[in-house]
Protein backbone atom coordinates (compact mmCIF):
# COMPACT_ATOMS: atom_id res chain seq x y z
CA UNK A 1 0.00 0.00 0.00
CA UNK A 2 2.93 2.30 0.66
CA UNK A 3 6.14 2.06 -1.24
CA UNK A 4 9.13 4.21 -0.39
CA UNK A 5 11.56 4.28 -3.27
CA UNK A 6 15.05 5.60 -2.73
CA UNK A 7 14.18 8.56 -0.54
CA UNK A 8 16.83 11.17 0.23
CA UNK A 9 16.08 13.82 2.85
CA UNK A 10 18.27 16.64 4.10
CA UNK A 11 17.75 18.64 7.25
CA UNK A 12 19.78 21.75 6.73
CA UNK A 13 23.05 20.39 5.37
CA UNK A 14 22.78 17.02 7.07
CA UNK A 15 21.96 14.13 4.78
CA UNK A 16 19.55 12.30 7.08
CA UNK A 17 17.95 9.68 4.84
CA UNK A 18 20.31 8.25 2.25
CA UNK A 19 18.20 6.26 -0.14
CA UNK A 20 15.66 4.50 2.07
CA UNK A 21 13.53 1.81 0.43
CA UNK A 22 10.74 -0.05 2.10
CA UNK A 23 7.22 -1.14 1.37
CA UNK A 24 4.27 -1.56 3.68
CA UNK A 25 1.63 -4.09 2.67
CA UNK A 26 -2.05 -3.53 3.12
CA UNK A 27 -3.40 -4.84 6.40
CA UNK A 28 -0.08 -5.51 8.11
CA UNK A 29 1.74 -4.05 11.07
CA UNK A 30 5.14 -2.89 9.93
CA UNK A 31 7.82 -1.74 12.34
CA UNK A 32 10.87 0.40 11.86
CA UNK A 33 13.43 0.05 14.59
CA UNK A 34 16.72 1.80 15.10
CA UNK A 35 18.76 3.91 17.46
CA UNK A 36 18.27 7.57 18.24
CA UNK A 37 19.26 9.73 15.30
CA UNK A 38 18.91 6.97 12.72
CA UNK A 39 16.27 8.98 10.87
CA UNK A 40 13.10 7.19 11.92
CA UNK A 41 11.15 10.32 12.80
CA UNK A 42 12.47 12.06 9.69
CA UNK A 43 11.10 9.21 7.59
CA UNK A 44 7.62 9.49 9.12
CA UNK A 45 7.64 13.28 8.77
CA UNK A 46 8.59 12.85 5.11
CA UNK A 47 5.78 10.36 4.48
CA UNK A 48 3.20 12.68 6.07
CA UNK A 49 4.45 15.66 4.08
CA UNK A 50 5.97 17.78 6.86
CA UNK A 51 9.34 17.34 5.13
CA UNK A 52 10.08 17.28 1.41
CA UNK A 53 12.45 14.66 0.07
CA UNK A 54 15.29 15.93 -2.13
CA UNK A 55 15.00 12.82 -4.26
CA UNK A 56 12.90 9.70 -4.45
CA UNK A 57 9.24 8.76 -4.53
CA UNK A 58 6.62 7.78 -2.00
CA UNK A 59 3.93 5.76 -3.71
CA UNK A 60 0.58 5.26 -2.05
CA UNK A 61 -2.19 2.97 -3.17
CA UNK A 62 -5.32 3.24 -1.09
CA UNK A 63 -9.07 3.40 -1.52
CA UNK A 64 -8.92 7.21 -1.76
CA UNK A 65 -6.17 7.33 -4.41
CA UNK A 66 -6.62 6.76 -8.11
CA UNK A 67 -4.37 3.76 -8.55
CA UNK A 68 -0.85 4.28 -7.31
CA UNK A 69 0.13 7.87 -6.72
CA UNK A 70 3.30 9.69 -5.73
CA UNK A 71 2.55 11.65 -2.55
CA UNK A 72 6.07 12.96 -1.96
CA UNK A 73 5.20 16.44 -3.22
CA UNK A 74 1.83 16.81 -1.49
CA UNK A 75 1.17 19.08 1.50
CA UNK A 76 0.38 17.35 4.82
CA UNK A 77 -3.31 18.21 4.62
CA UNK A 78 -3.51 16.50 1.22
CA UNK A 79 -1.85 13.38 2.55
CA UNK A 80 -4.13 13.26 5.59
CA UNK A 81 -7.06 13.44 3.21
CA UNK A 82 -5.83 10.28 1.47
CA UNK A 83 -6.09 8.36 4.74
CA UNK A 84 -2.45 8.42 5.83
CA UNK A 85 -2.52 9.71 9.39
CA UNK A 86 0.54 10.50 11.45
CA UNK A 87 0.60 10.30 15.24
CA UNK A 88 3.61 12.49 15.86
CA UNK A 89 6.52 12.03 18.21
CA UNK A 90 5.72 13.47 21.62
CA UNK A 91 2.00 12.93 20.87
CA UNK A 92 1.27 16.49 19.81
CA UNK A 93 -1.81 16.87 21.98
CA UNK A 94 -3.36 20.32 21.84
CA UNK A 95 -3.06 21.03 25.53
CA UNK A 96 -5.46 24.00 25.58
CA UNK A 97 -8.19 22.20 23.65
CA UNK A 98 -10.50 19.86 25.52
CA UNK A 99 -10.21 16.11 25.09
CA UNK A 100 -13.37 16.17 23.01
CA UNK A 101 -12.03 18.97 20.81
CA UNK A 102 -8.76 17.09 20.36
CA UNK A 103 -10.75 14.11 19.07
CA UNK A 104 -13.01 16.25 16.91
CA UNK A 105 -10.06 17.97 15.28
CA UNK A 106 -8.91 14.54 14.15
CA UNK A 107 -12.05 14.52 11.99
CA UNK A 108 -11.35 18.02 10.69
CA UNK A 109 -11.50 17.03 7.03
CA UNK A 110 -14.70 15.06 7.39
CA UNK A 111 -18.21 16.43 7.17
CA UNK A 112 -20.30 13.30 7.71
CA UNK A 113 -21.85 14.23 11.05
CA UNK A 114 -23.29 10.79 11.84
CA UNK A 115 -20.07 9.02 10.90
CA UNK A 116 -18.06 11.36 13.11
CA UNK A 117 -20.43 10.83 16.05
CA UNK A 118 -20.22 7.05 15.56
CA UNK A 119 -16.42 7.16 15.45
CA UNK A 120 -16.37 9.32 18.56
CA UNK A 121 -18.37 6.65 20.37
CA UNK A 122 -16.07 3.99 18.99
CA UNK A 123 -12.94 5.78 20.24
CA UNK A 124 -14.54 6.28 23.66
CA UNK A 125 -15.29 2.56 23.80
CA UNK A 126 -11.71 1.75 22.84
CA UNK A 127 -10.35 4.23 25.40
CA UNK A 128 -13.05 4.72 28.07
CA UNK A 129 -10.87 7.23 29.95
CA UNK A 130 -11.21 9.68 27.03
CA UNK A 131 -15.00 9.62 27.21
CA UNK A 132 -14.99 10.29 30.93
CA UNK A 133 -12.59 13.23 30.58
CA UNK A 134 -14.12 14.76 27.47
CA UNK A 135 -14.36 18.29 28.87
CA UNK A 136 -10.95 18.38 30.48
CA UNK A 137 -8.04 20.20 28.80
CA UNK A 138 -5.86 17.85 26.75
CA UNK A 139 -2.80 19.07 28.62
CA UNK A 140 -4.20 17.87 31.95
CA UNK A 141 -4.02 14.18 30.96
CA UNK A 142 -1.20 11.86 32.02
CA UNK A 143 1.35 10.62 29.49
CA UNK A 144 -0.45 7.35 28.87
CA UNK A 145 -3.82 9.08 28.51
CA UNK A 146 -2.29 11.57 26.09
CA UNK A 147 -0.98 8.72 23.96
CA UNK A 148 -4.47 7.21 23.92
CA UNK A 149 -5.83 10.60 22.95
CA UNK A 150 -3.28 10.87 20.13
CA UNK A 151 -4.23 7.44 18.80
CA UNK A 152 -7.93 8.15 19.25
CA UNK A 153 -7.55 11.47 17.45
CA UNK A 154 -5.85 9.71 14.54
CA UNK A 155 -8.69 7.16 14.39
CA UNK A 156 -11.20 10.02 14.09
CA UNK A 157 -9.69 10.70 10.66
CA UNK A 158 -10.59 7.16 9.48
CA UNK A 159 -7.02 6.14 8.68
CA UNK A 160 -6.10 3.49 6.15
CA UNK A 161 -2.46 3.76 7.09
CA UNK A 162 -1.57 4.91 10.59
CA UNK A 163 1.96 6.18 11.22
CA UNK A 164 2.94 5.91 14.88
CA UNK A 165 6.07 7.61 16.15
CA UNK A 166 7.36 6.12 19.42
CA UNK A 167 3.98 5.47 21.04
CA UNK A 168 5.64 3.75 24.02
CA UNK A 169 7.94 6.67 24.84
CA UNK A 170 7.84 7.60 28.50
CA UNK A 171 5.09 5.13 29.41
CA UNK A 172 5.12 2.48 32.13
CA UNK A 173 5.27 -1.19 31.05
CA UNK A 174 1.66 -1.99 31.94
CA UNK A 175 0.34 0.95 29.96
CA UNK A 176 2.56 -0.01 27.02
CA UNK A 177 1.08 -3.52 27.06
CA UNK A 178 -2.48 -2.17 27.08
CA UNK A 179 -1.65 0.29 24.33
CA UNK A 180 -0.01 -2.30 22.10
CA UNK A 181 -2.95 -4.66 22.59
CA UNK A 182 -5.21 -1.83 21.41
CA UNK A 183 -2.96 -1.23 18.41
CA UNK A 184 -3.33 -4.90 17.47
CA UNK A 185 -7.10 -4.51 17.79
CA UNK A 186 -7.06 -1.44 15.55
CA UNK A 187 -5.04 -3.40 13.01
CA UNK A 188 -7.52 -6.27 13.20
CA UNK A 189 -10.23 -3.78 12.25
CA UNK A 190 -8.41 -3.21 8.97
CA UNK A 191 -6.01 -0.34 9.58
CA UNK A 192 -2.46 -0.80 8.29
CA UNK A 193 0.14 0.34 10.83
CA UNK A 194 3.67 1.63 10.38
CA UNK A 195 5.25 1.78 13.79
CA UNK A 196 8.50 3.51 14.67
CA UNK A 197 9.96 2.33 17.95
CA UNK A 198 13.06 2.34 20.07
CA UNK A 199 11.44 -0.36 22.18
CA UNK A 200 12.51 -3.00 19.66
CA UNK A 201 11.28 -6.05 21.59
CA UNK A 202 7.74 -4.75 21.89
CA UNK A 203 7.72 -3.52 18.31
CA UNK A 204 8.95 -6.84 16.89
CA UNK A 205 6.48 -8.82 18.96
CA UNK A 206 3.61 -6.74 17.62
CA UNK A 207 4.67 -6.37 14.00
CA UNK A 208 4.47 -8.76 11.09
CA UNK A 209 7.47 -7.36 9.28
CA UNK A 210 10.23 -4.94 10.24
CA UNK A 211 13.19 -2.92 9.07
CA UNK A 212 16.28 -1.78 10.89
CA UNK A 213 17.29 1.78 10.10
CA UNK A 214 20.89 2.79 10.77
CA UNK A 215 22.14 6.31 10.08
CA UNK A 216 19.86 6.92 7.16
CA UNK A 217 19.89 3.48 5.53
CA UNK A 218 17.86 0.30 5.90
CA UNK A 219 20.41 -2.32 6.92
CA UNK A 220 18.15 -5.26 7.64
CA UNK A 221 14.63 -6.28 6.78
CA UNK A 222 12.44 -9.28 7.05
CA UNK A 223 9.64 -10.82 9.01
CA UNK A 224 9.76 -9.81 12.66
CA UNK A 225 10.37 -13.47 13.56
CA UNK A 226 13.56 -13.43 11.45
CA UNK A 227 14.71 -10.18 12.99
CA UNK A 228 14.11 -11.35 16.55
CA UNK A 229 16.35 -14.33 15.84
CA UNK A 230 19.01 -12.32 14.04
CA UNK A 231 22.27 -12.22 16.00
CA UNK A 232 23.10 -8.62 15.08
CA UNK A 233 19.64 -7.38 16.02
CA UNK A 234 19.84 -9.25 19.30
CA UNK A 235 23.13 -7.60 20.13
CA UNK A 236 22.30 -4.10 19.04
CA UNK A 237 18.63 -3.69 19.91
CA UNK A 238 17.30 -6.47 22.06
CA UNK A 239 19.86 -6.32 24.84
CA UNK A 240 20.94 -9.89 24.13
CA UNK A 241 24.46 -11.21 24.20
CA UNK B 1 -14.76 65.51 43.58
CA UNK B 2 -18.33 64.27 43.26
CA UNK B 3 -19.38 60.70 42.63
CA UNK B 4 -21.04 61.91 39.45
CA UNK B 5 -17.70 63.18 38.21
CA UNK B 6 -16.06 59.85 38.93
CA UNK B 7 -18.89 57.98 37.20
CA UNK B 8 -18.38 60.21 34.20
CA UNK B 9 -14.66 59.43 34.15
CA UNK B 10 -15.40 55.71 34.34
CA UNK B 11 -17.72 55.96 31.33
CA UNK B 12 -15.04 57.87 29.43
CA UNK B 13 -12.52 55.21 30.39
CA UNK B 14 -14.79 52.45 29.13
CA UNK B 15 -15.20 54.24 25.80
CA UNK B 16 -11.44 54.58 25.38
CA UNK B 17 -10.95 51.05 26.67
CA UNK B 18 -13.34 49.67 24.03
CA UNK B 19 -11.04 51.02 21.33
CA UNK B 20 -7.86 49.75 22.93
CA UNK B 21 -9.48 46.35 23.47
CA UNK B 22 -10.59 46.03 19.84
CA UNK B 23 -7.09 46.77 18.57
CA UNK B 24 -5.42 44.65 21.25
CA UNK B 25 -7.49 41.60 20.28
CA UNK B 26 -6.00 41.55 16.79
CA UNK B 27 -2.52 42.11 18.14
CA UNK B 28 -2.93 39.21 20.49
CA UNK B 29 -4.54 36.86 17.97
CA UNK B 30 -1.79 37.44 15.42
CA UNK B 31 0.92 36.95 18.02
CA UNK B 32 -0.87 33.86 19.25
CA UNK B 33 -1.03 32.17 15.89
CA UNK B 34 2.33 32.97 14.29
CA UNK B 35 4.30 34.58 17.16
CA UNK B 36 4.49 37.81 15.21
CA UNK B 37 4.55 41.18 16.93
CA UNK B 38 2.73 43.07 14.22
CA UNK B 39 3.61 46.73 14.42
CA UNK B 40 1.64 47.45 11.29
CA UNK B 41 -1.56 46.68 13.20
CA UNK B 42 -2.02 50.33 14.23
CA UNK B 43 -2.00 51.41 10.59
CA UNK B 44 -5.21 49.48 10.06
CA UNK B 45 -6.79 51.77 12.64
CA UNK B 46 -5.69 54.67 10.46
CA UNK B 47 -7.11 53.05 7.33
CA UNK B 48 -10.37 52.38 9.18
CA UNK B 49 -10.55 56.04 10.20
CA UNK B 50 -10.00 57.33 6.67
CA UNK B 51 -12.46 54.82 5.23
CA UNK B 52 -15.05 56.14 7.68
CA UNK B 53 -14.23 59.72 6.78
CA UNK B 54 -14.65 59.03 3.10
CA UNK B 55 -17.84 57.00 3.27
CA UNK B 56 -19.65 58.71 6.11
CA UNK B 57 -18.60 62.34 5.87
CA UNK B 58 -17.85 62.79 2.16
CA UNK B 59 -20.29 60.32 0.61
CA UNK B 60 -22.88 60.53 3.38
CA UNK B 61 -23.67 56.81 3.44
CA UNK B 62 -25.80 55.53 6.33
CA UNK B 63 -23.84 54.61 9.46
CA UNK B 64 -24.56 50.83 9.60
CA UNK B 65 -23.42 50.49 6.01
CA UNK B 66 -20.25 52.45 6.78
CA UNK B 67 -19.49 50.29 9.81
CA UNK B 68 -19.90 47.16 7.71
CA UNK B 69 -17.69 48.56 4.96
CA UNK B 70 -15.00 49.49 7.50
CA UNK B 71 -15.01 45.94 8.86
CA UNK B 72 -14.59 44.58 5.35
CA UNK B 73 -11.86 47.07 4.38
CA UNK B 74 -9.96 46.23 7.58
CA UNK B 75 -10.22 42.51 6.89
CA UNK B 76 -9.08 42.88 3.28
CA UNK B 77 -6.10 45.06 4.22
CA UNK B 78 -5.14 42.54 6.91
CA UNK B 79 -5.28 39.70 4.39
CA UNK B 80 -3.17 41.64 1.89
CA UNK B 81 -0.54 42.46 4.52
CA UNK B 82 -0.37 38.84 5.62
CA UNK B 83 -0.08 37.55 2.06
CA UNK B 84 2.34 40.20 0.86
CA UNK B 85 4.62 40.71 3.81
CA UNK B 86 4.35 37.95 6.37
CA UNK B 87 3.65 34.74 4.48
CA UNK B 88 6.95 34.89 2.56
CA UNK B 89 8.70 35.15 5.95
CA UNK B 90 6.97 32.18 7.52
CA UNK B 91 9.51 30.07 9.35
CA UNK B 92 12.05 32.90 9.51
CA UNK B 93 13.32 34.01 12.95
CA UNK B 94 10.85 36.02 15.00
CA UNK B 95 12.89 39.21 14.68
CA UNK B 96 12.61 39.08 10.87
CA UNK B 97 8.83 39.23 11.05
CA UNK B 98 9.02 42.02 13.57
CA UNK B 99 11.22 44.11 11.28
CA UNK B 100 8.98 43.31 8.32
CA UNK B 101 6.00 44.60 10.30
CA UNK B 102 7.85 47.84 11.05
CA UNK B 103 8.52 48.11 7.32
CA UNK B 104 4.85 47.62 6.48
CA UNK B 105 3.92 50.18 9.12
CA UNK B 106 6.24 52.85 7.71
CA UNK B 107 5.16 52.07 4.17
CA UNK B 108 1.46 52.45 4.99
CA UNK B 109 2.08 55.71 6.86
CA UNK B 110 3.98 57.09 3.89
CA UNK B 111 1.42 55.91 1.37
CA UNK B 112 -1.10 57.73 3.52
CA UNK B 113 0.94 60.91 3.44
CA UNK B 114 1.47 60.56 -0.30
CA UNK B 115 -2.18 60.13 -1.20
CA UNK B 116 -3.96 61.92 1.63
CA UNK B 117 -1.31 64.51 2.65
CA UNK B 118 -0.06 64.85 6.20
CA UNK B 119 -2.55 67.63 6.86
CA UNK B 120 -4.94 66.57 9.65
CA UNK B 121 -8.57 66.47 8.55
CA UNK B 122 -11.57 67.28 10.65
CA UNK B 123 -13.62 64.28 11.43
CA UNK B 124 -17.08 64.55 12.82
CA UNK B 125 -20.03 62.24 12.95
CA UNK B 126 -23.35 63.49 11.59
CA UNK B 127 -25.63 65.24 14.10
CA UNK B 128 -27.83 62.23 14.73
CA UNK B 129 -24.82 60.43 16.19
CA UNK B 130 -23.71 63.45 18.25
CA UNK B 131 -26.81 63.84 20.36
CA UNK B 132 -25.96 64.11 24.03
CA UNK B 133 -27.59 61.54 26.27
CA UNK B 134 -27.89 62.31 29.96
CA UNK B 135 -28.16 59.41 32.39
CA UNK B 136 -28.16 60.72 35.95
CA UNK B 137 -24.93 62.62 36.42
CA UNK B 138 -23.28 60.99 33.40
CA UNK B 139 -23.51 62.38 29.88
CA UNK B 140 -22.27 60.90 26.65
CA UNK B 141 -22.95 61.21 22.95
CA UNK B 142 -25.11 58.68 21.16
CA UNK B 143 -22.05 57.63 19.14
CA UNK B 144 -20.29 56.65 22.37
CA UNK B 145 -23.13 54.30 23.24
CA UNK B 146 -22.98 52.94 19.70
CA UNK B 147 -19.20 52.48 19.98
CA UNK B 148 -19.44 50.58 23.23
CA UNK B 149 -22.27 48.40 21.97
CA UNK B 150 -20.48 47.59 18.71
CA UNK B 151 -17.34 46.71 20.66
CA UNK B 152 -19.24 44.36 22.96
CA UNK B 153 -21.15 42.72 20.12
CA UNK B 154 -18.01 42.17 18.07
CA UNK B 155 -16.08 40.77 21.04
CA UNK B 156 -18.93 38.40 21.85
CA UNK B 157 -19.13 37.29 18.23
CA UNK B 158 -15.39 36.74 18.13
CA UNK B 159 -15.29 34.69 21.32
CA UNK B 160 -18.16 32.58 19.98
CA UNK B 161 -16.34 32.07 16.71
CA UNK B 162 -13.05 31.11 18.33
CA UNK B 163 -14.51 28.75 20.93
CA UNK B 164 -17.60 27.31 19.27
CA UNK B 165 -16.87 26.86 15.57
CA UNK B 166 -14.70 24.57 13.52
CA UNK B 167 -12.68 27.48 12.15
CA UNK B 168 -12.05 28.71 15.69
CA UNK B 169 -10.93 25.26 16.76
CA UNK B 170 -8.52 25.19 13.81
CA UNK B 171 -7.22 28.61 14.83
CA UNK B 172 -6.59 27.53 18.40
CA UNK B 173 -4.92 24.31 17.24
CA UNK B 174 -2.70 26.19 14.79
CA UNK B 175 -1.73 28.65 17.51
CA UNK B 176 -0.60 25.81 19.70
CA UNK B 177 1.26 23.63 17.22
CA UNK B 178 1.44 24.42 13.51
CA UNK B 179 2.93 21.06 12.46
CA UNK B 180 0.37 18.94 14.26
CA UNK B 181 -2.41 21.22 13.00
CA UNK B 182 -1.25 20.44 9.45
CA UNK B 183 -1.26 16.71 10.22
CA UNK B 184 -4.93 17.05 11.19
CA UNK B 185 -5.61 18.33 7.70
CA UNK B 186 -5.93 21.98 8.67
CA UNK B 187 -5.00 24.38 5.90
CA UNK B 188 -2.84 26.66 7.99
CA UNK B 189 -2.53 29.34 5.31
CA UNK B 190 -6.28 29.77 5.29
CA UNK B 191 -6.45 29.67 9.09
CA UNK B 192 -3.74 32.29 9.50
CA UNK B 193 -5.42 34.42 6.86
CA UNK B 194 -8.72 34.20 8.72
CA UNK B 195 -6.96 35.30 11.90
CA UNK B 196 -5.51 38.37 10.19
CA UNK B 197 -8.88 39.15 8.63
CA UNK B 198 -10.72 39.05 11.96
CA UNK B 199 -8.10 40.93 13.95
CA UNK B 200 -7.78 43.58 11.27
CA UNK B 201 -11.53 44.04 10.89
CA UNK B 202 -11.69 44.88 14.59
CA UNK B 203 -8.78 47.32 14.23
CA UNK B 204 -10.61 48.95 11.32
CA UNK B 205 -13.70 49.52 13.47
CA UNK B 206 -11.47 50.93 16.19
CA UNK B 207 -10.34 53.46 13.55
CA UNK B 208 -13.94 54.56 13.05
CA UNK B 209 -14.17 55.13 16.79
CA UNK B 210 -10.80 56.84 17.01
CA UNK B 211 -11.75 59.48 14.49
CA UNK B 212 -15.01 60.20 16.27
CA UNK B 213 -13.30 60.41 19.63
CA UNK B 214 -10.53 62.83 18.74
CA UNK B 215 -12.17 64.82 15.97
CA UNK B 216 -9.13 64.91 13.72
CA UNK B 217 -7.34 62.27 11.72
CA UNK B 218 -4.05 62.12 9.85
CA UNK B 219 -2.03 59.31 8.24
CA UNK B 220 0.22 58.92 11.29
CA UNK B 221 -2.58 58.41 13.79
CA UNK B 222 -2.08 54.63 13.92
CA UNK B 223 1.12 54.80 15.92
CA UNK B 224 -0.38 55.63 19.32
CA UNK B 225 -3.29 53.15 19.30
CA UNK B 226 -0.91 50.54 17.90
CA UNK B 227 1.56 50.98 20.71
CA UNK B 228 -1.02 51.28 23.46
CA UNK B 229 -2.93 48.26 22.29
CA UNK B 230 0.31 46.34 22.28
CA UNK B 231 0.65 47.39 25.91
CA UNK B 232 -2.95 46.35 26.57
CA UNK B 233 -2.32 42.94 24.98
CA UNK B 234 0.80 42.43 27.08
CA UNK B 235 -0.99 43.49 30.26
CA UNK B 236 -3.79 41.01 29.59
CA UNK B 237 -1.41 38.23 28.59
CA UNK B 238 -0.40 38.19 24.96
CA UNK B 239 -2.07 35.43 22.93
CA UNK B 240 -5.22 35.47 25.06
CA UNK B 241 -8.31 37.13 23.61
CA UNK B 242 -10.10 37.66 26.97
CA UNK B 243 -6.74 38.97 28.20
CA UNK B 244 -6.59 41.52 25.39
CA UNK B 245 -10.14 42.67 26.17
CA UNK B 246 -9.37 43.00 29.86
CA UNK B 247 -6.05 44.73 29.17
CA UNK B 248 -7.75 47.18 26.83
CA UNK B 249 -10.37 48.20 29.39
CA UNK B 250 -7.83 48.39 32.21
CA UNK B 251 -5.61 50.63 30.16
CA UNK B 252 -8.47 52.86 29.00
CA UNK B 253 -9.80 53.26 32.54
CA UNK B 254 -6.36 53.79 34.06
CA UNK B 255 -5.49 56.45 31.52
CA UNK B 256 -8.72 58.42 31.88
CA UNK B 257 -8.86 58.14 35.66
CA UNK B 258 -5.27 59.26 35.94
CA UNK B 259 -5.96 62.38 33.92
CA UNK B 260 -9.34 62.97 35.50
CA UNK B 261 -8.58 62.41 39.13
CA UNK B 262 -5.13 63.92 39.55
CA UNK B 263 -4.39 67.64 39.41
CA UNK B 264 -4.32 68.90 35.80
CA UNK B 265 -0.61 69.61 36.06
CA UNK B 266 0.08 65.85 35.72
CA UNK B 267 -2.13 65.23 32.71
CA UNK B 268 0.75 65.68 30.28
CA UNK B 269 2.25 62.57 31.80
CA UNK B 270 -0.62 60.30 30.77
CA UNK B 271 1.52 58.19 28.45
CA UNK B 272 4.26 57.88 31.05
CA UNK B 273 1.54 56.59 33.35
CA UNK B 274 0.35 54.06 30.77
CA UNK B 275 3.80 52.57 30.49
CA UNK B 276 4.35 52.64 34.25
CA UNK B 277 1.16 50.60 34.57
CA UNK B 278 2.62 48.11 32.11
CA UNK B 279 5.89 47.81 34.01
CA UNK B 280 4.10 47.47 37.32
CA UNK B 281 1.77 44.73 36.11
CA UNK B 282 4.57 42.83 34.43
CA UNK B 283 6.66 42.99 37.59
CA UNK B 284 3.88 41.28 39.49
CA UNK B 285 2.52 39.06 36.68
CA UNK B 286 5.29 38.47 34.12
CA UNK B 287 2.91 36.69 31.72
CA UNK B 288 0.19 39.29 31.97
CA UNK B 289 -3.08 38.88 33.82
CA UNK B 290 -4.51 35.95 31.81
CA UNK B 291 -1.31 34.87 30.04
CA UNK B 292 -0.37 31.22 30.08
CA UNK B 293 3.37 31.71 29.76
CA UNK B 294 5.27 32.83 26.72
CA UNK B 295 7.34 29.70 26.31
CA UNK B 296 8.66 29.21 22.80
CA UNK B 297 7.17 26.57 20.62
CA UNK B 298 9.46 23.62 20.04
Amino acid sequence: MLQIADIHVYRGKTHVLKGVRLDVRKGEIAALIGANGAGKTTLLRTISGLLRPARGKILLEGSRTAGRMDISRLAPEGITKLGVIHCPEGRGIFSQLTVRENLMIGAYLRSDKEGIAADYERVCTLFPILGSRSNQAGGSLSGGEQEMLAVGRALMGRPELLLLDEPSLGLGPIIVDTLFATLAEINAQGVTLLLVEQNAVKALLLAHRAWVLEIGRVTLSGSSRELIDDENVKKAYLGGT
Amino acid sequence: MSSGYIAQQIVNGLILGSMYALVAIGFSMIYGIIRLINFAHGEIVMIGAFTTLGLLQYLGLPFPLVALAVLIVGAVVGILIEKGAFRPMRGAPQVTGFIASLGVSIMLQNLGILFLTAQPRNFSFPDYLQRVIQVGPVSFRSIDAVIMSIALILMGALLFLVHRTKLGMAMRATAENIDVARLMGININRTIMATFAMGSALAGIAGLMWGGKFGQIDPLLGFVPGLKSFVAAVIGGVGSIPGAILGGYILGLAEVLFVGLLPPIYSAFRDAFVFSTLILILLILPNGILGKGMEERV
